[in-house]
């Protein structure tokens, strides 16, 4: 009997023997071979820092406090996370060769979530991103607009003011949850006012079995806590004296409202038209809020479109397709500039309709989701 | 060492490669083996990698089962301390190699973690302790075993590479048709049983 314990206390020393001198060596091989010391990083050719090296350009970055947009998290998924690297980069992974084209490799573009930090690195990135930021932001307020968008405020925390360019867009960090076994990242416009600057309020339509939307509109909660980055994107109202056309649909009011809270803040008088094209009554919203904008801004028009009226509708405005409406609307285009968002399907179609009407491509700006 | 035993020595390790080798004979190593012989530059980069790990984890677990397990009698413990030992030395191997050269370790430091689970390695070991080897044997076995594994991954490869010009029937595109090429691999090899054998 005592020699039967005897040898099975043995047996158990010798496996977790071998197994914590395995540990042990890795652990002593981490601190040793796996640090790679403080590494130099410039960023843009004036931004210095020192960093730890060894980890993936994306992770380093967070930590400097500069968000590079990235919807996998870095798992080399998505391909969002490129940059520039000058210098240090060595050369390209495998896991990069499916995202970086050819024309991308000579340019020195890489994915930041692959390559690692182990010399001193030099990167170019836009200098917008510098204005990119973590937010720690509770939900303030939740309120339906249609039966499948809702409408949700943040109250920023921590850092508690956001100054961004009206029509941009922040990123949402989904926790795990029922659904989802990772977090993840989703991209929503801000539809807010640029000057409210401790508030982040966004227009979240409801998809079938998205993880994000399933979160909003089932799970979220008022006064619940989430990150947030941003902000990002290169949609943004220009400061010209051109005429302004809006074209969008369904969620795509977002940015287009913030756009409209700049204009009329600022008291702009630039000639504005926005043509909102919906299914039926039930997809319109904000009604009241563009009467109050059309009051207030001299040279704003709001023409809400229908493509799909029922007769229990009772509609008496413009009916058809988006395109349509705004071939109606627009006949001089020479001297307009465009903001359209809405889904990639509707946008290549106004696009086409804007350029036959005189529209400058370089004029026309957009957000396709 | 006397003249017959390195005469074995060498005799088992070209046993090892082509008479009895483990991929085409014993059909150890499969899933890399399908996986990952597309092109020849990528066979021989992991091909390279299985050498390496094959001959350096035979002789280390070949010393703690001598000199651990046997003396203790924890014979029945062999399957995990050998897959313990296996994943470790992968581990540290790899940091080792992204450490000392970012080119050795492109070419083939990536393809370390794919070898971690990869059974052949594991079968190795576990031959060597069946067959009672000396671990010079052990490890002259080991890198033939190995080699032997490279030498097939490579002529995969390359069939493959010519396969991509070739019409293959629908049903048997990817890995249906690598199996039957695999097969005939496999067939082709056992020509050179009878010129020597391990047993």
């Amino acid at each position: 009997m005592d020699f039967q314990i005897v040898e099975l206390l043995q047996s158990i020393l010798i496996v977790s023997g071998i197994a914590t001198v395995l540990a042990i060596l890795m652990v002593i091989a981490d601190a040793t071979i796996g640090n790679y010391g403080i590494m130099n990083l410039l960023i843009n050719k004036e931004h210095k820092h020192s960093v730890e090296g060894g980890k993936t350009l994306l992770n380093t970055l967070k930590e400097e406090g500069v968000f590079i947009p990235s919807a996998c998290g870095g798992r080399g998924s998505c391909g969002l996370c490129k940059c520039k690297v000058t210098s240090g980069g060595g050369d390209y992974l495998p896991t990069e060769l499916s995202f970086i084209t050819k024309e991308e490799q000579k340019e020195g573009i890489r994915l930041s979530c692959q390559i690692k930090v182990k010399r001193d690195f030099e990167i170019e990135i836009p200098e917008e991103l510098f204005n990119v930021k973590e937010f720690k932001a509770k939900v303030a307020s939740i309120k339906d607009l249609t039966h499948d968008i809702k409408e949700v405020r943040f109250q920023l925390l921590e850092p508690n003011e956001i100054s961004f360019k009206p029509g941009q867009f922040v990123q949402v960090q989904v926790p795990e949850y029922e659904f989802s076994n990772e977090s993840v990242y989703r991209a929503y416009s801000i539809s807010s006012s640029s000057t409210e600057k401790g508030i982040v309020e966004l227009e979240i339509r409801y998809v079938n079995n998205g993880i994000c939307t399933t979160y909003v509109h089932k799970y979220l909660k008022e006064g619940d806590i989430l990150t947030l980055t941003g902000p990002y994107g290169e949609f943004y109202l220009r400061n010209t004296d051109a005429d302004i056309v809006c074209v969008a649909g369904g969620s795509g009011m977002a940015p287009i409202k913030s756009i409209l809270h700049h204009i009329e803040e600022q008291k702009i008088s630039r000639k504005v038209t926005y043509i909102f094209g919906a299914q039926g009554k039930r997809d319109l919203f904000l009604l009241d809020k563009m009467k109050e904008f059309e009051k207030n801004i001299p040279n704003f028009r709001f023409v809400p479109a229908l493509s799909n009226a029922s007769p229990e509708d009772n509609w008496d405005g413009e009916t058809g397709k988006v395109t349509e409406v705004l071939a109606k609307y627009l006949s001089d285009g020479s001297n307009t500039e465009a903001y359209l968002c809405g889904s990639p399907g509707m946008i290549n179609a106004v696009i086409e309709v804007l350029k036959s009407k005189g529209v400058k491509e370089e004029k026309i700006y957009y957000d396709k989701f | 060492m006397n003249g017959t035993e390195t005469l074995g020595v060498f005799a088992i390790f070209f046993a090892a490669a082509i008479t009895n080798n483990i991929l085409l004979t014993m059909y150890l190593g499969m899933c890399s083996f399908l996986a990952v012989s597309r092109q020849v530059k990528t066979a021989i980069g992991l091909g390279t990698a299985v050498v390496f790990v094959m001959t350096f984890t035979s002789a280390i677990n070949w010393l703690i089962y001598e000199y651990l397990l046997i003396p203790f009698e924890l014979e029945y413990l062999t399957y995990i301390v050998f897959i313990i030992v296996i994943a470790a030395f992968v581990q540290l191997v790899e940091m080792i190699i992204e450490r000392v050269s970012e080119t050795l370790y492109n070419a083939l430091g990536i393809f370390l973690p794919l070898i971690t689970v990869n059974c052949a390695i594991l079968g190795a070991a576990l031959f060597m302790i069946i067959r009672k080897y000396t671990l010079l044997s052990a490890i002259s076995f080991s890198a033939g075993s190995g080699a032997g594994w490279m030498l097939a991954i490579i002529i995969m490869a390359g069939i493959r590479q010519k396969m991509g010009t070739s019409k293959v029937p629908k049903g048997l595109e990817g890995a249906g048709i690598t199996l039957i090429i695999a097969g005939i691999m496999s067939m082709a090899f056992m020509g050179f049983t009878g010129m020597m054998n391990l047993n």
